[in-house]
């Protein structure tokens, strides 16, 4: 019997604690928003019927299963305001990847391109913005854009603007905040793979004939593609959900799908549509999710 | 000639220089003003303190700030226990049954939408008739963050030569021993790191403990969103220039571990 395996049975026991803890608060929870998304609104504590309460015995439950309603996902198709953000939600997610993508990728090749020794600094850097105080980073954007602001002061003495322009409550405003959360996140795995990219295949192109320019777009960057898809993904994935940035720095006027769940849940006090609502997140967000865990197995399988 | 690592274009200079100005230029600017003693958040009045004063005779504050420490602090331990034991069964067990589901529901929480998390964590606990405050919300932390620490441990010991415990075995460990003498000590910089990345998670979280804490016990960044709301405040400048301070020692400590544990290897999440 090799080491290998004796050693796997004890290792296999230590699973045990953090599996049972992920079971009963992160899977049956889900089960949970499933069933309440299901039931129907009350004015009661808790606000929803049907309650499942297990003491009552199996009749209960099936009792419960019969009452089960899905008038909470019909007024979610039906109800133009549950649609709307349902949409904003992804198109604000693809335009703020698209932005990210644009922005980091420079970044990236340009900490790949650094003396190597200057190389774990520049990821260091990138690095604490991630663990800064997420809405501490929106709330330093808020100083900056607010009406009387460092921005607007700036713009005003330059004489780009004759008035302060309206930054706060906008989309512009939103997108920036997004950007500046999400930019390590997408930074990280562009880096990751830009730099264990072998030199040689670029002298090679050299060699061969290719400008810089050209080197770039048909070696380097098709190379970096699965840097690109995780990057997108780890921005995309969380910003479709997003409800501080967008409750913060945008305006009032459309809401995207996590404002929407908030809404319901705390000033409506409307559990089942808010949980409704989580449902038809979670979907939107399975395709994703199972595509980056794709990309992940490939990246850990390639030794990466 | 072709371009070569090390070599940089005027284009990959400028790129990096946007790109560090606009990551830190808003914290450094945040940090200055909040040394301004004028009332007027955008007017310079000179330096001062008046705000880092004002913060500790914030009675309200203050319970938030002391609820958010003891929340990190112990979200954050029982994190990095739960969090190694699931990286060292997840590297080390081989298959085990469930071991999909295991790894799914350990990699879901780093890009879930928090708003979900939270939500599907108070209906358990209302379903539960848990009442809600600061265990709750250590509950919920330790459930998101313990994902993380997993994350930063497995990468160290997967990277961890099998053959040194298999010596330690022949040589008369049993597995067990084998494993607390020889790899434990190797892969403790990366449970230092997870438990400092824990602290800060927790430390930074405004949904998550929205939906799961109670009434009377807010933690501070719930206080300080909703003071954000009603619009910008000097005093929040102090008490996030002390946030940022804070996370900064953690950050020192936490690079230094990693430093002794030697080249932690690139890793693809941003940790």
């Amino acid at each position: 019997m090799s080491a290998r395996r004796i050693f796997a049975q004890p290792a296999r026991y230590a699973a045990i604690a953090p599996y049972l803890w992920m079971v009963l608060f992160f899977l049956v929870p889900f089960g949970f928003v499933l069933k309440i998304s299901l039931s129907q609104t009350a004015i009661a504590q808790p606000p929803y019927v049907p309650v499942f309460d297990f003491a009552e015995g199996w009749t209960a439950i099936k009792e419960a299963f019969a009452q089960l309603s899905f008038d909470n996902f019909k007024l979610l198709t039906s109800d133009s305001l549950y649609i709307s953000s349902y949409l904003r939600s992804i198109v604000v997610a693809v335009t703020s990847t698209l932005i990210l993508l644009l922005i980091g990728y420079p970044i990236a090749y340009g900490m790949a391109r650094l003396p190597q020794r200057w190389q774990p600094i520049a990821m260091m850097l990138v690095i604490v913005p991630f663990w800064t105080s997420f809405l501490i980073r929106i709330y330093a954007w808020i100083n900056i854009l607010q009406h009387d602001g460092l921005l607007n002061q700036v713009l005003l003495a330059l004489h780009l603007v004759s008035a302060p322009v309206v930054w706060l409550s906008t989309d512009t405003a939103m997108y920036i905040g997004i950007v500046y959360s999400y930019l390590p996140f997408m930074i990280l795995p562009l880096y990751a793979t830009l730099s264990k990219m072998d030199a040689s295949l670029l002298e090679a192109a050299a060699d061969l004939g290719a400008s810089p320019r050209q080197a770039f777009w048909l070696v380097t960057f098709p190379l970096s593609l699965p840097g690109v898809g995780a990057g997108a993904l780890l921005c995309f994935i969380p910003i479709v959900g997003e409800f501080v940035i967008p409750d913060l720095l945008a305006g009032s006027g459309s809401m995207m799908i996590g404002q929407t769940l908030w809404l319901e849940f705390f000033t409506n006090k409307d559990w089942p549509v808010a949980a409704a609502a989580a449902v038809a997140l979670l979907v939107l967000l399975v395709p994703p999710l199972l595509l980056y865990d794709r990309l992940q197995r490939r990246t850990l399988a390639g030794g990466g | 000639m072709a371009p070569r690592i090390g070599q940089m274009s005027r284009f990959n200079i400028t790129a990096l220089a946007l790109g560090m100005a606009f990551l830190y230029l808003p914290i450094v600017i945040l940090v200055i003003y909040s040394f301004n003693d004028s009332r007027l958040v955008t007017v310079w009045g000179g330096w001062s303190l008046r705000w880092y004063h004002e913060f500790f005779n914030d009675r309200a504050m203050l319970d938030a700030a002391w609820m958010s420490l003891r929340v990190a602090a112990l979200s954050a331990t029982i994190a990095t226990l739960l969090g190694t034991l699931a990286a060292v069964g997840l590297v080390r067990g081989e298959r085990f049954r469930g071991r999909a589901l295991f790894s799914g529901m350990l990699y879901a929480p780093l890009v879930m939408p928090e708003v979900i998390s939270g939500l599907s964590l108070l209906l358990l606990f209302v379903a539960l008739n848990a009442e809600r405050g600061f265990w709750t919300v250590t509950i919920a932390h330790t459930t998101l963050t313990m994902c993380f620490v997993t994350v930063v441990v497995q990468s160290r010991l997967a990277s961890i030569d099998r053959s040194l415990e298999e010596a330690a075995m022949d040589l008369g460990c049993d597995p067990v021993q084998a494993f607390l003498r020889v790899t434990l000590p190797l892969i403790v910089p990366s449970i230092v790191a997870g438990w400092m990345l824990a602290f800060t998670l927790s430390l930074d979280d405004v949904v998550i403990a929205s939906f799961t804490t109670g009434p009377g016990s807010a933690t501070l960044p719930i206080r300080i969103y909703s003071e954000v709301r009603l619009g910008v405040k000097p005093g929040i400048n102090a008490i996030s220039t002390m946030v940022i301070a804070l996370i900064s020692v953690v950050i020192v400590i936490a690079s230094l571990a990693s430093k002794l544990s030697g080249s932690q290897g690139k890793s693809a999440a941003p940790l």
